[in-house]
């Protein structure tokens, strides 16, 4: 019996929701250990600061997992690394998602009216990039009227915004940047040094002009509140600069200058060859022959397959919930009295009527407000079922009001209560009906889950961005996603296509489709 | 119109169905006025009339599948009574039209046969989940009616796989299987090809023979005639005439019956 079936499904996935639920309390990231220093960063944020290595994408590096390695050694602790958006650090340090949050955060007013911050561990400038054959631009007073490139609400925009006159252009990735720059749709870009020194300066195309712009100094963010890890985290950050472990990782990274010698007091020169720099640009470089550029996309498909597994469970999961909830809605709005029927009406309306990464955002940042926090797999899932489940809701609807009104009437005079009536008559057709609607509202749901790579969790589309900002190539890595997708989703076309078919011809019901001939005589 | 006299020079017996005053309107517009008549165990009784004179109607009041204004319905023993449209219909009104409906097995023009299930298991699944049957017990019960209406050979098929005229006849069996007191019909043949309608009249005259008291809406006038005990005769929501099956067809009393029955003779 479908219907069974179908309870069977709404029943499974109940459970794998308690599943996960029960999980998520011994969930390793979110255990509160002394002994651990959870650190937020974005693993896509690129080089140098924290990334995936190219010679071994499922492994992390950059100059501040180095330094965080080197404090929390210092501390007696271990580093527990979590996973965000770049945009999302302060909410999420401030939602507790991680102990402290190392990600190029510029100390600043602004930040600091939000977070308190350590004493810095490096100090740079902003670094103006233009392509090799300008010989107009020489520094930040020649922008007047062009068009210049930056990150958004970095140092370097409002170092723009302050010179007033150049038309600026935000970006989100520092590659974009570089490569409307050298394509000509901008004419200069201005962003931290450490992101040029990685991405300008080995493009044969770009040249750095103009001296040291600003000062920018990066600290450890610590939600407010908790002076005790400031202080040993500045005790922590002082150690590594007098056993000069900071220069020696710093010089390894490319990134040692004269303005965090000041900052530190460390003037001496350091010996060590700039090993991880030199290493970036080897497997990055664009020289790279056929055979190693294969190889590198064969070592892609292990991250896209734990990816596509992400996104399969994620969208399954949320999809359960879609159905199985949009049934009840439906059923809510076409069957029961006053208040739930308004209730359901509202709650499909509502959700229709607001866009998906809204929701998300919603319910992983806002909810611990009130004081449901959930993990971003839990949050994620619930985020795409809730939001699924208005528009299941709809298809139910329509299926239901297919069914002929006889059915009801016949269930009715066979005794049947409501509940039975819609149990055993009614929802079992309209199931039938809307299944191959719901098999394609599936493959969008697949597609949409990309949206859960903005609270951390690392699907198939934040693969691809992983990928592309640590390669500097966005075509292949996105053909590859792009095909994972459809893999994925192509099975369920089928089943789209299969249900159409056989449930159309079982639905087929000739007594239905006959018409009746009105007042027939005697014969 | 006064109380109707049935079967001329009997005197009345308990009656076993009784409509009493019965209204019913849709919005402002009113379908049944006052509709009274009473019938005994074991007739078989036609209603005819044009269409939207409000005979479909009236069946439909019978099991409350439409919730008349006003009035009172008994069958076999049940009493469903409502004063006014103002009295709401409350869980007691409810569950009165539950008992009554209890005692009543209803078979439409349009079927209604559940597509997604097996001829066996449109007939079994009313009596295993209203009944509370046990499933074989049903099942053994159910090939019995299939037998009775000449259908034992299609019970695992589905109702898309059957002629209407078998699917009809599947219909009543699906009711019968319920043991109703009392069968209603609403215009069982009237989407039957005609060379089907036979079957299921013929099935309608078996039961009537065994003692099932039956109502049927028609516009079979030859199956009324020759099958009905007496025939109801209504017009604009009004009983206009009841009558012997011949009486009417032969001396009808109203000018109307005389009109509407003048199409078909």
């Amino acid at each position: 019996m479908p219907f069974c079936r179908y309870l069977l499904a709404a029943k499974w996935s109940i459970a794998i929701m308690l599943a996960i639920l029960l999980s998520f309390g011994t969930n390793q990231a979110y255990a509160n250990s002394t002994a651990s220093l959870r650190w937020g960063a974005d693993a896509n944020s690129g080089a140098p600061y924290v990334f995936a290595d190219p010679a071994d994408l499922s492994h992390r590096i950059g100059f501040e997992e180095d330094i965080v390695n080197a404090i929390a050694q210092d501390m007696h602790l271990t580093p527990i690394f979590v996973q965000n958006n770049w945009d999302s650090l302060i909410p999420g340090l401030q939602r507790g998602l991680y102990d402290v949050a190392i990600n190029g955060l510029e100390i600043t007013p602004e930040h600091q009216a939000v977070v308190d911050f350590s004493i810095p561990y490096y100090t740079t400038f902003e670094q103006l990039v233009v392509q090799r054959q300008n010989a107009r631009i020489t520094s930040l007073h020649d922008l007047a009227g062009l068009r210049v490139g930056t990150l958004k609400a970095s140092l370097a925009q409002r170092i723009l915004q302050n010179y007033g006159k150049a038309d600026i252009k935000t970006y989100d990735v520092a590659i974009n940047a570089y490569t409307d720059l050298e394509n000509g749709r901008l004419d200069a870009v201005l962003m931290d040094a450490p992101i040029a020194i990685y991405y300008a300066a080995p493009r044969h195309d770009l040249k750095f002009v103009s001296g040291q712009i600003g000062v920018i100094q990066y600290g450890i963010a610590v939600a407010k509140g908790n002076p005790k890890l400031v202080s040993q985290l500045n005790a922590a950050i002082e150690d590594i600069i007098r056993s000069g472990q900071l220069h020696s990782i710093l010089q390894r990274w490319n990134l040692w200058n004269d303005m965090t010698a000041a900052q530190t007091g460390d003037h001496t020169t350091s010996a060590t060859p700039p090993t991880s720099y030199t290493a970036f640009i080897q497997a990055t470089g664009t020289a790279a022959n056929h055979n190693s550029k294969l190889a590198r996309y064969i070592g892609f498909l292990p991250l896209l397959g734990r990816g596509a597994l992400m996104t399969l469970e994620i969208s399954v999961l949320g999809m359960a919930i879609a159905v199985s909830l949009g049934l009840v809605l439906a059923l809510c709005r076409g069957y029961m009295p006053f208040p739930l029927k308004t209730l359901a009406g509202c709650y499909v309306e509502c959700i229709r009527g607001t866009p998906l990464l809204i929701q998300i955002l919603f319910i992983f940042y806002a909810l611990p407000d009130i004081g449901v926090k959930l993990d971003p797999f839990l949050a994620g899932m619930l985020a795409l079922g809730l939001n699924y489940a208005a528009y299941e809701a709809e298809n139910y609807r329509a299926g239901l009001q297919a069914i002929p009104k006889g059915q009801m009437e016949a269930a009715t005079a066979l005794n049947m209560t409501k509940i039975q009536s819609l149990r055993y008559i009614i929802v079992p057709q309209a199931v039938r009906i809307v299944i191959p609607t719901i098999t394609n509202d599936f493959i969008s749901l697949l597609k949409d889950s990309s949206l859960v790579s903005v609270i951390t969790m690392v699907e198939l589309t934040q693969v691809y961005m992983q990928l592309s900002t640590t390669y500097y190539d966005y075509l292949v890595p996105g053909i590859m996603v792009a095909c994972t997708y459809l893999l994925m989703g192509f099975p369920f076309i089928l089943l789209a296509r299969w249900t159409e078919r056989h449930l159309a011809v079982e639905l087929d019901h000739p007594m239905a489709r006959k018409r009746i001939a009105p007042g027939p005589g005697p014969h | 119109m006064s109380e109707p006299t049935l079967h001329p020079g009997i005197a009345p017996a308990p009656a076993f169905i009784s409509v009493e005053a019965l209204y019913k309107s849709f919005d402002d517009t009113m379908v049944l006025k006052n509709i009274n008549f009473t019938m005994k165990q074991g007739d078989l009784v036609s209603i005819i009339g044009a269409s939207g004179c409000g005979k479909s109607t009236l069946l439909r009041c019978m099991n409350f599948l439409e919730t008349l204004d006003s009035g009172t319905v008994s069958i076999a023993g049940v009493s469903v009574h409502r004063a006014n449209l103002d009295t709401p219909f409350d869980s007691t009104l409810a569950e009165a039209a539950r008992k009554l409906r209890s005692k009543v097995g209803m078979v439409f023009q349009s079927l209604n046969l559940f597509p997604h299930k097996t001829i066996l298991d449109n007939i079994t699944l009313a009596p295993i989940i209203v009944n509370g049957m046990a499933r074989a017990a049903a099942e053994e019960e159910a090939m019995a009616l299939l037998k009775r209406v000449g259908l034992q050979d299609f019970a695992k098929r589905y109702p898309a796989n059957l002629s209407g005229g078998q699917a009809q006849r599947a219909a009543i069996a699906r009711a019968l299987a319920m043991s109703p007191k009392v069968m209603l019909y609403d215009e069982p043949t009237s989407a039957l090809d005609p060379a089907l309608v036979d079957d299921v009249l013929n099935i309608m005259r078996d039961l009537n023979k065994e003692g099932m008291t039956q109502i049927v809406v028609t516009h079979e006038m030859r199956f009324a005639r020759e099958a009905s005990d007496y025939i109801i005769f209504m017009e604009n929501g009004e009983i206009v005439e009841i009558s012997d099956e011949d009486e009417i067809f032969e001396h009808p009393k109203d000018i109307r019956t005389r009109k509407f029955l003048g199409h078909f003779l």
